[in-house]
This record gives structure tokens, sequence and C-alpha cells, in this order.
């Protein structure tokens, strides 16, 4: 669906895009995330074909980025970053407007489907410009999908909306994957990240990883399983430190963290010793650390 | 074309929203009109009660003499075709109005984006850009001047006088110059508009285009030229020199990259 390589975009002195090589799925939510300014509007107008690469190669739904730009344009929505509407003309005039440009067939159909989808058909002959910023939003969400794109720039979707407005965003989104839809999401909001995402690549001027969630914080932090005790004393770490399987472990009030590779495979053994060792256990659980400690130690070390 | 409509659509449901633009494309050209129009009230119809012996005439009115026309009547048709150059500032304050506005007016709405997101060429875009700008710039100018020939005629009701007012070179100038200055100021106005981040800045720059209509106008009352025939020929074959080289250079000068990451 989107491939890159080597793909680098320079703006006189400063390189925004250094060497990206990317391999995004059909049908996949690919997060990318990265601080501000690490390059991530600039690669998403490279790959709409807003502005052009400096060096490099890019494919969007098999269509060369820099030779075949409005091919893909046709098959690619955008919602960039700040998406700005006509404010005084109608909803339902705005979307035409687009609908048009995109070369859409049924474009009362497909302003009508996507007026409801989006809780709007009812505010569709209000100006524009007196909607709330998340009825703005979702509007331009309409308005990058008017022509069923087949892939989806999303460029900070949530950004500055309440969160009612944010849950019904990101609940469309999900939708939207379930359509089959790829979509290449920006964001900062890591926890939407973390919910939307298959696969996210953290990304500053190049990109530093590309993984699932779950491996990245594997990755980053290893997996630390939490072993609830009644009692728990260092002689009992100590033991479970012994394990040859367990890297680390550490020892708070009466919970006592291991770090292992793969916990499904080796819990039991713990559990055994530690009920072998007379010790009471209440509770198991995985720590689980938030995208955001694997996305701050990920930027932080590079 | 669907394109190319829908854009200019767009653009006229947008800008008449705007009271500036629309007084500008509404009462701009009935005030070009109503100016001429009640100076010849004014001099009192056909020109009866000026008397004939003004004195020596400059060579500047005695060129609009024909050898039918009184004295009296020379000088009206003077005075009129002096503000009927005036007039010739309609098809350029129209479209400069409108085209100021329509580039950077999307970069201030964060439109732009958007729109060069779609599969539209960049000259699809300018072209229904201009043609928003265009038409209603030559339509009110044809209609001003229709409404300004009936006014000669209800005012005259003599075809010397109202043929001296409503001449060749006067229906050359608007139906031959009239669109081509159009052109000209809708394509200059484009360039700006690309180029600049305020649309204050847009409109006030764009607004250069009239100066030359201004330059007209002094030079003649100076007498150091009289619109004739050849003069609006030959102005209009220089319009469509600069009209070339404008459209050139206002598609050159539209980069989208540029645009979109010089413009915060």
């Amino acid at each position: 669906m989107i491939q890159t390589e080597n793909l680098t975009k320079k703006f006189k002195t400063v390189l925004a895009v250094d060497n990206l090589d990317l391999h995004v799925k059909q049908g996949e939510v690919f997060g990318f995330l990265g601080p501000n300014g690490a390059g991530k509007t600039t690669t998403v107008r490279m790959l709409a074909c807003l502005i052009g690469p400096t060096s490099g190669q890019a494919r969007v739904n098999g269509f060369r980025v820099g030779e075949q730009d409005i091919e893909i344009r046709r098959t690619v929505g955008i919602l960039t970053e700040t998406p700005g509407m006509y404010d005084n003309l109608s909803a339902e005039y705005n979307l035409r407007v687009f609908a048009s440009l995109y070369e859409v067939k049924d474009i009362p159909g497909q302003v009508e489907k996507y007026l409801r989808m989006l809780g709007l058909w009812e505010r569709r002959f209000d100006e524009v410009g007196t909607f709330s910023k998340g009825m703005k939003q979702k509007l331009a969400i309409a308005r990058a999908l008017m022509h069923e794109p087949r892939i989806l720039f999303l460029d900070e979707p949530t950004a500055g909306l309440d969160p009612e407005a944010s849950r019904l965003v990101r609940d469309f989104i999900a939708e939207l994957r379930k359509e089959g839809r790829t979509i290449f999401l920006c964001t900062h909001n890591l926890d939407e990240a973390d919910r939307l995402c298959d696969r996210i690549g953290v990304f500053k001027s190049h990109l530093l990883v590309v993984d699932t969630p779950a491996r990245l914080r594997a990755q980053v932090f290893g997996r630390k399983v939490v072993f609830h005790l009644r009692q728990a004393d260092q002689a009992l770490a100590d033991r479970v430190t012994a394990l040859p399987f367990v890297s680390e472990t550490k020892l708070v009030d009466n919970k006592l963290l291991a770090t292992l590779d793969d916990p499904e495979l080796h819990n039991p053994d713990i559990l055994r010793l530690l009920i072998g060792a007379g010790a009471d256990v209440q509770f198991v659980g995985e720590l689980r650390h938030s995208l955001e400690d694997v996305y701050l130690r990920l930027v932080k070390e590079a | 074309m669907d394109k190319i409509k829908t854009l200019v659509r767009k653009e006229w449901a947008e800008v008449f929203k705007n009271k500036m633009v629309f007084f500008t494309v509404a009462f701009l050209p009935l005030m070009m009109v109503v100016l001429p129009l009640g100076i010849l009230i004014g001099m009192g119809g056909a020109g009866e009660s000026i008397p004939s012996d003004v004195g020596e005439m400059p060579a500047q009115f005695s060129a609009f003499c024909r050898e039918d026309l009184e004295t009296g009547e020379c000088f009206q048709v003077f005075m009129v075709s002096q503000f009927m150059i005036m007039f010739m500032i309609v098809p350029l304050a129209i479209p400069a109005t409108i085209a100021a506005y329509s580039i950077v007016g999307e970069k201030t709405t964060r439109t732009l984006e958007s729109i060069l997101a779609t599969p539209i060429t960049t000259m699809e875009l300018l072209l229904g850009k201009s043609l928003a700008a265009l038409i209603p710039a030559v339509a009110a100018t044809y209609i001003a001047f229709g409404i300004y020939a009936i006014g000669v005629w209800v005012i005259v009701r003599d075809m010397r006088l109202f043929t001296a007012m409503v001449d060749a070179r006067w229906l050359l100038a608007v139906f031959l110059v009239g669109p081509l200055m159009a052109l000209m100021a809708v394509n200059f106005s484009l360039m700006v508009s690309s180029r600049v981040n305020d649309p204050r800045v847009a409109e006030q720059l764009s607004m250069i285009v009239i100066l030359p209509v201004v330059g007209f106008f002094l030079g003649q009352i100076a007498g150091l030229f009289v619109i004739n025939s050849n003069l609006v020929l030959i102005t209009a074959a220089v319009l469509v020199v600069i009209d070339a080289i404008l459209v050139y250079a206002a598609v050159q000068l539209f980069q989208r990259e540029t645009i979109l990451t010089r413009w915060k």
C-alpha cells in the first residue's frame, strides 16, 4: 500500500526527512509518532503528493510519487493538521465542492452518506462557521472520505477536541479500519495510537523503530510480571532471581516484580516456586508500560 | 471542466457573501455610469445651454469635435469621454478585488492544502480562479456600458451626440480592451495572491493595476494624447502581449510546494 525507499526531504539546510524506509500494509492502521518538527507532516505531504521528495522513492497504492501524482491523489484521502473549511458556506456545500474535485460520480449520495454517518445531516444547511470544533473535524474527515479512498492520511485527527468528540472520531477511525482501509495516523495522543494502531513507527527525521505496540513495550522495557504476595522478603526475591529465565527482580512493598522474556511460558514455574516456598500469592498480573513511556524512552535515546 | 465549474461556483458563493466584494461588483460600475450621465444632465441635455463661444478650445477638446457638433456639444463629449476613461477602471477593479483574495483566502481559511490534495491540476485551479474573477468583471462592464448607452440616449435624444458619445472608440475600449484589461488584472492579482500571506496586502497590491487607467485619464486631461480608435487598438495589442506574459508568469509562480511550505 505504502512503500518508501530512502525517502528524503530537505528544505534548504534543514533535513526534514532522512532516508525513510517504510512499508505500510493494506488494511492496517499505522501510527506515525514523533516530536514536533520531526518531519511527520512533511512525510504525509510527500506521500499525498503535496510536496515532492528531494531524493528517494515512494509508492502509494502502487503509483509512484512524483510521477503519478494525480492517480495517487485520486486514491488517497487526507485530513490535514489544521483542516480549514469554507466557514461561510454550508456543510453540504463544502462537501459537494470537494466531492466534485475528487471526481465523485454520485455526489448527493456520498454527501448524504457521510453527513449521516458523522451525525451532521440535521445541520447540513448550516454555515460551517457556526459549527463547534468537533463538528468541523468530523466534516473534515467526511471531506477526506468523499471519494472512498483506500488510504487515509490523518494528521492529528483528535487534536484540540474534547473527550467526547475525540472518542467519536476514534470510534469512526476504528470503523474505517473494519472496512479494510489503510490508515496512516500521525498523532501525539499516544493512548489513541495504542488503542487504534496495528503498528507504530517512531520517527525523528528518520525512522527509529517500527513494530506493534506490544512488541515495542517488550523491546524497550522487557516484560514485567507482578506477583502480589501476602508477605514478601528479599530471600524469596533472590530465589526467583536465580531462575535462569528471570533477568531481573525488584521488591516493592509486598509486590515482587520479575522481568522475563516469555511470561506465558515461565509464570507457572515462578508460581510453583513461590507456593513451594510457602508464599501466599494473592494476584498475578503483567506490568504494562504506557506507550508514552516507550515513546519517551525511544525519542530520548535518539 | 466540471472541476473548473465547481471552483467558479464555489468562488462566487464565497466571495459574494463578502460585502466589500459585492459592493465593488455591484456599485462601482453603477457609480462609473452615474458620473458621466450626471455630468451630461448637469450640462443641460443636448448642450444648447452651453454657449458656443466658450473660447478657443485646446487641442484635446477639439479632437472630440466632429464637424457636425457645436462647440458646447464638443465640450460635453470631451467631459463624458474623460469619465469614460475612468469607467475603464471597472474591468480592472472588479477582478482585482476577487482574484486578490482567491489564493490568499484559501491560505487564511486553511483550505488550500485540502484543495491541492485533490486530483486538480494547477491549470484547472488557476483557470477556475481566473474565470471566477473574469466573468463578473466582464459582465459588469458590459451591463454598465449598456446602461450608460441607454442613459446617454435618454438624456441627449440626438443621434449625432449619441454616436459621438457611444462611438467606435468606446465600443472597442469596452468590448475588446475591457476583457483584456480584466484578464491582466486577474493574472496580476493571482500572482500577488499566490505570493503574499495577508489578504489586505493582496488587495492593496492588486490595485496597482488601475494605475495605467489613471495615467490615461491624466494624460488626456494634460493634452499629452487623445484617446482615439487607433490608440485603443494599440492598447489592445499591447494588452494581448502583457496578458500572455502574465498568464505564463502566473502559472510559473504558482508553485504548490512553495506556497504550502512557506506559508504558516
